[in-house]
């Protein structure tokens, strides 16, 4: 953990909090949403635990709290985290090697600490990145959807805070420096293009995917052999 | 109602799929080597799927447009993040925005 810190500048490192922080905000808003809608009081714990991704599990809830079906609310979850295979590809090598950095790496894999990952600028930084975000995140979330199932109407309109337009400006300040190569925007702007145009027709979770589309209308204009990252390590797209 | 037993069985289907989602990047990396045009089409893909993540999040609640407030507070981060202002400011910025307007009465 101490090399962890070292690595970091201090400044990610306090990104990292605030990130943390909003974080947990969201799930107490969570746990108090659920256990308010009459779910018992056990589930957003445990959804946050073995789950631990917000979108799906918000939409987990919404589903059974209607009284819908448990198997549709399954597939709707799932649907909304198949993001994290080519999340896995992207980000797979700053997990580490050895079978319980892969298992635990896996699962503290969400948008953030993707995106501070790809944010870092060499192998070792992206690697603190995301262990250190994921971490972070994995206790404040916890903590703050206990807090929030236990405490009641805490915080129930995040909104009121503004979290809702936090979240998405902290994900497109991570993501701006990767979109200054050409390529990577055009792919960028056609797949958001494409994700919100899908978004009020198709089931949550599949227009995101959709958005893959705009990385074949980039590859076009990509020559075979643009990449010089022969070795692996520090220079990578992003930057 | 939902049994306890029906809501425990889902909540881990959900979570053991999510995790072989998750675990199936990293392992599959380990055994294969991905040449540098594999490898930079998967950070591609990765910045792809986080835009349209912002991009949906901004714009879209529940299937529907998400209203005024929460994409000027994204737009006014977004264009703080440009401006290389520090996170912290970014994040504030669009929250203080979204928050503010919404107590100004717009939805």
């Amino acid at each position: 953990m101490r090399s962890i810190f070292r690595t970091l500048d201090r400044e990610v490192l306090r990104d990292i909090a605030l990130v943390c922080l909003t974080g947990g905000i969201v799930g107490v808003s969570f746990g108090t949403i659920t256990v308010s809608s009459g779910l018992p009081l056990w589930l957003p714990m445990l959804l946050s635990v073995v789950v631990f991704a917000g979108a799906a599990q918000f939409v987990f809830v919404g589903i059974m709290a209607s009284g819908g079906n448990p198997i549709a609310a399954v597939v709707a979850g799932l649907l909304i985290n198949t993001r994290h295979v080519p999340f896995g590809f992207a980000v797979g090598d700053v997990l580490g090697t050895g079978r319980a950095r892969l298992l635990v790496g896996s699962h503290l894999m969400i948008d953030e600490t993707v995106a501070f990952a790809l944010a870092q600028r060499d192998r070792q930084r992206r690697r603190a990145a995301y262990w250190t975000c994921g971490i972070g995140l994995f206790c404040c979330w916890n903590l703050g959807v206990a807090l929030g199932a236990f405490a009641g109407t805490v915080v129930t309109d995040t909104d009121a805070l503004g979290l809702d337009a936090a979240f998405p400006a902290v994900l497109l300040a991570l993501v701006l420096p990767s979109l200054r190569e050409t390529a990577t925007r055009r792919a960028a702007l056609t797949g958001a293009a494409i994700a919100v145009a899908g978004a009020p027709w198709l089931p949550s979770g599949l227009p995101v995917l959709l958005a893959l589309a705009g990385v074949a209308v980039s590859l076009r204009a990509m020559p075979a052999n643009s990449s010089e990252n022969s070795d692996g390590s520090d220079s990578r797209v992003v930057s | 109602m939902t049994t306890a037993t029906t809501l425990v069985v889902s909540t881990l289907v959900l979570g053991v799929g999510t995790f072989a989602f998750r675990f199936a990047g990293p392992v599959l990396r380990t055994r294969i080597t991905l040449s540098p045009r594999v490898e930079r089409l998967a950070t591609m893909s990765a910045v792809v799927l986080l835009a349209a993540v912002v991009a949906t999040a901004t714009l879209v609640d529940g299937g529907e447009f998400a209203g005024y407030a929460r994409p000027a507070g994204v737009a006014v981060g977004g264009l703080l993040a440009w401006k290389k202002a520090p996170f912290v400011v970014v994040v504030l910025a669009a929250g203080v925005t979204a928050a503010g307007l919404r107590l100004l009465g717009v939805p």
